[in-house]
């Protein structure tokens, strides 16, 4: 996992400027890459998955396919959101899958020079380090860029 | 082009074929229907003309000799016996066997081939003849002429007279083209007077050198259809004036017309040269299909008008049986892009009907008539599109038959294919990829499940070992059982042979269900010597992988002297259910409803409790444990509302509980979504589904449902140690 993280960093530092999507959860900024965004969908209530641990929120149907929707915020070790229909579901592909992400509100693109992402300084949470690969200074706020690949691991792992 | 009308072909042929399958199976049974036979000689016949005109000669060959023998049963002159149904069925085989060859490359087993021929050979009467075959191109636009080529027509064709004005263009010299040579063609076709109109020759000097002033008229006596005349113009088409006049067109066309109603009712009737004209020009739309220059009148499918002014009585009967229904062929891809597309219609009618809803205006009445016709249209659509996906497994059952018969025959074995459950609807890609698995399972049944007749009479059963293939949907799964009434599962061997080849310790302590498991262990075959049939090094543990690939399992349950079983369970990835939607919780869920046995609505004095949180449900003096599903699921009801509807339910086991939800909605087809990939295994939920208003729904597994409730797996317990007690 550590290995893939290092991986996509290299990747986002060759790039040249990157758009970004920024938004927030739990009154945190985060940003993914644009091209890992499949959609942004504003939340619905979703179909609850029995046993499913509470970052699980639970299914969606996404034109006829089924997915699962992730609370971001759980899922950094944060409160959990009271979702509500002013909060959006960003849907991205990973592992080649279709998930839903819970945020809080989209905030905008923003264009991100690779040079600019410094990397994630050592703070005493595993989760933190793993989630996040790096950090960026915009408006003067700091944003993180979440490494979605360790968000969301192989479907396996994610149930008991 | 060619490859795409030659993939048509196949297609058809696979259609062909089954309905030949399904005719000779009908008349093993004892079916004396006339129409049977004539179907299976129409597919053979079909098959023939098609395989004709692709110049598979060997196909040709075949379905030849095929479809003569069939012509004499269907003539009256033979007698359908047990023997010729045997050979006609192995023929089929053949017939299937060639083609497949055909389509995918590979050899023809000549010997086997040979074998057939000659044994079909024996029941063809002597005076007949063999026919060649002339291959057709296809893929070319077929010249009219070669339409017009009846081989071998028996009847001498009239003579007819054609009054053809010949005026070439200027173009046409340019072309290269030179009137004398067409001349001289129309002279060979039979008696020939060219007469020069040099009318409109100008004087010498207003004469342009470059002008085109001749015409011809041209008389032609000859016995050649008149497409045959026309075709000797073919290459000045455009660059002549030219008209033909036969001697009473009219009644040539007439002519035409009604060698055509004779080719199609009566079957001695000689097609007329003129009929392939007609059949190009004023011939009703004929379906499409290979054009097929056969001298059998049954060339082509009648046309709906000549069918019902057909003579015969077949026509009558045929509609009576509906006959086959049209078909249309889709892409899968096509199919599932509709399914997802039709899935988000529903959810945009119920968004719809929320903005409406919402909107500040007073009378919302004609619209909501208009969304309810909306979501009514969109339901159609929706159960229209699922039903298209899911297929019943009636071919692929059919298909297993000629493998048992194939077996049967390479083993000196006499064995028959029962099938229960045709009808069970599965979803196409499972029904494609349970094909491989089904043949080996099958194979292995015939060879080395059933005994041999000898030893079958020994043991005081019939003859004719029966092999039992069924399907079902049980608690929403797919079941595919095999069932033999052979010897079972040599466990004594069994094991000996795992020990030997090291797959188990020789020491081990098996029971008896572990032994018979060992079959699907990789690289074990008990074949005593490797037969031809099966065991070709590959086991059962390929159709194992192959199972658990569909994402199923499978299980040998046998008893010694009486046969074995096995069981395939799949699960339902897009299959269709019937399932009644219930809501647990505030959550909507589905059960499947084959595994519910009734529904009441209980009320308090029904509720009996046994011990400190047990529930009994009494009905009608019986005492059914209760199983909450909210509290198996681990959900928690947020409003006051009990669960005060229960579902009774039975097992595979046979154990009988009372699942309790808050309250019965629905009871309707839904198509289940796996959930694999997008979560792990859930206790207590096999798949989901998509209801109308877009929602995903969970479907129950009642099996771990009850597994998971404290109170019914302890009663279960309870129940069974007083039973042995």
């Amino acid at each position: 996992m550590q290995a893939e993280a290092k991986q996509t960093d290299q990747e986002v530092k060759h790039a040249e400027h990157s758009e970004f999507v920024s938004f927030t959860v739990a009154g945190q900024a985060f940003c993914l890459k644009i091209t890992q965004i499949r959609e942004i969908r504003r939340w619905s209530p979703v179909t609850i998955l029995p046993h499913a641990p509470a970052d699980v929120l639970g299914v969606m149907n996404l034109r006829g396919a089924v997915i699962p929707i992730y609370d971001l915020s759980a899922r950094f070790g944060l409160q959990q959101t009271e979702a509500s229909e002013r909060n959006v579901v960003i849907v991205v592909s990973v592992h080649g899958k279709p998930v839903g992400l819970l945020a809080e509100s989209v905030s905008e693109i923003i264009s991100i020079n690779p040079d600019d992402i410094q990397d994630t300084p050592p703070v005493d949470s595993r989760n933190t380090m793993e989630y996040i690969q790096g950090i960026i200074s915009h408006d003067d706020t700091m944003v993180r860029i979440i490494n979605l690949d360790a968000v969301i691991s192989a479907p396996e792992q994610v149930m008991p | 082009m060619s490859g795409s009308i030659q993939d048509t072909f196949f297609e058809e042929c696979e259609e062909l074929l089954e309905a030949t399958d399904e005719g000779l199976t009908a008349i093993e049974g004892g079916d004396h229907d006339p129409e049977t036979v004539n179907a299976i000689f129409r597919a053979v016949h079909s098959i023939k003309g098609g395989a004709g005109a692709f110049g598979l000669d060997d196909l040709v060959a075949f379905a030849h000799r095929f479809e003569t023998v069939f012509d004499e049963v269907r003539a009256g002159r033979m007698e359908l016996d047990g023997k010729l149904i045997q050979l006609l069925l192995r023929s089929s085989d053949q017939l299937s066997a060639l083609v497949e060859v055909a389509r995918d490359g590979g050899e023809i087993d000549e010997a086997h081939n040979d074998t057939l021929l000659a044994a079909l050979d024996e029941y063809i009467p002597e005076e007949e003849e063999d026919l060649t075959f002339e291959p057709m191109g296809l893929g070319a636009p077929a010249p009219v002429a070669d339409l017009g080529i009846v081989p071998e027509a028996p009847a001498e064709p009239q003579e007819e007279t054609y009054r053809i004005r010949f005026q070439p263009l200027k173009e046409m010299y340019g072309t290269g083209n030179e009137p004398f040579f067409l001349f001289q063609a129309l002279k060979d076709m039979g008696d020939l007077t060219v007469k020069l109109d040099e009318n409109e020759l100008p004087g010498f000097d207003a004469m342009d050198m470059s002008e085109s002033y001749l015409a011809w008229d041209i008389t032609l006596v000859t016995k050649d259809s008149r497409s045959m005349v026309e075709a000797v113009f073919e290459f000045v088409e455009g660059l002549c004036e030219l008209s033909i006049d036969g001697e009473g067109d009219a009644e040539a066309e007439a002519n035409a017309l009604a060698a055509l109603d004779a080719m199609f009712s009566t079957p001695d009737a000689p097609p007329a040269p003129p009929a392939a004209d007609a059949a190009e020009g004023e011939a009703p739309a004929v379906p499409f299909e290979p054009p097929v220059p056969a001298p059998e009148p049954e060339a082509k499918p009648a046309p709906a008008e000549e069918k019902a002014s057909a003579p015969k009585a077949e026509s009558g009967k045929q509609e009576q049986r509906g006959g086959p229904k049209p078909t249309l062929r889709v892409e899968l891809e096509r199919v599932d892009r509709l399914i997802n597309a039709v899935g988000e219609l529903i959810i945009n009618h119920s968004m719809l009907a929320q903005q409406i809803a919402n909107l500040d205006v007073s009378d919302t009445r004609d619209v909501e008539t208009e969304l309810e016709g909306f979501k009514n249209l969109a339901r159609d659509i929706q159960e229209g599109v699922m039903a298209i996906r899911a297929q019943p497994v009636k071919p692929l059952f059919q298909r297993m038959a000629r493998i048992v018969r194939e077996a049967s025959a390479a083993t000196g074995k006499t064995c028959k294919l029962v099938n229960v459950g045709e009808n069970t609807e599965v979803d196409k890609t499972v029904i494609e990829r349970l094909s491989d698995p089904l043949t080996h399972i099958l194979r292995n049944a015939v060879d080395h499940g059933v005994e041999k007749p000898e030893d079958r009479e020994a043991a005081g059963k019939s003859k004719v070992g029966e092999i039992q293939l069924s399907a079902s949907h049980r608690s929403g799964s797919v079941c595919i059982e095999i069932k033999d009434d052979g010897a079972g599962v040599n466990r004594p061997r069994v094991k000996q042979i795992a020990i030997e080849k090291g797959l188990i310790p020789e020491n081990a302590e098996l029971t008896d269900g572990e032994i018979d498991n060992l079959l699907f262990a990789p690289g074990f075959s008990t074949a005593k010597e490797v037969s031809n049939l099966s065991g070709r090094g590959v086991g059962m543990d390929v159709v194992k992988n192959a199972v658990t690939g569909l994402g199923g399992r499978i299980n040998i349950s046998s008893t010694p002297g009486k046969g074995s079983t096995f069981t395939i369970i799949l699960p339902l990835t897009l299959a269709v259910m019937d399932g009644m939607v219930v809501s647990v919780a505030d959550q909507t869920m589905v059960v499947p409803i084959t595994s519910i046995v009734e529904t009441m609505r209980g009320s308090d004095d029904m509720i009996n409790s046994l011990g400190a949180d047990g529930t009994l449900l009494s009905i009608r003096g019986n005492f059914v444990p209760i199983c909450d599903v909210a509290g198996s699921l681990g959900l928690y009801r947020e409003s006051d509302q009990q669960a005060g509807v229960y579902l009774l339910v039975e097992t595979e086991t046979g154990q009988r509980c009372a699942l309790a939800v808050d309250d019965i909605h629905d009871q309707r087809q839904v198509v289940i979504k796996s959930l694999d990939g997008v979560c792990g295994e859930i206790a207590g939920v096999a798949a989901a589904t998509i209801l109308g208003d877009g929602k995903i729904a969970m479907i129950l597994d009642p099996e771990s449902i009850i597994a998971a409730s404290p109170t019914a797996a302890a009663f279960d317990t309870e129940r069974r140690m007083s039973n042995a007690s």
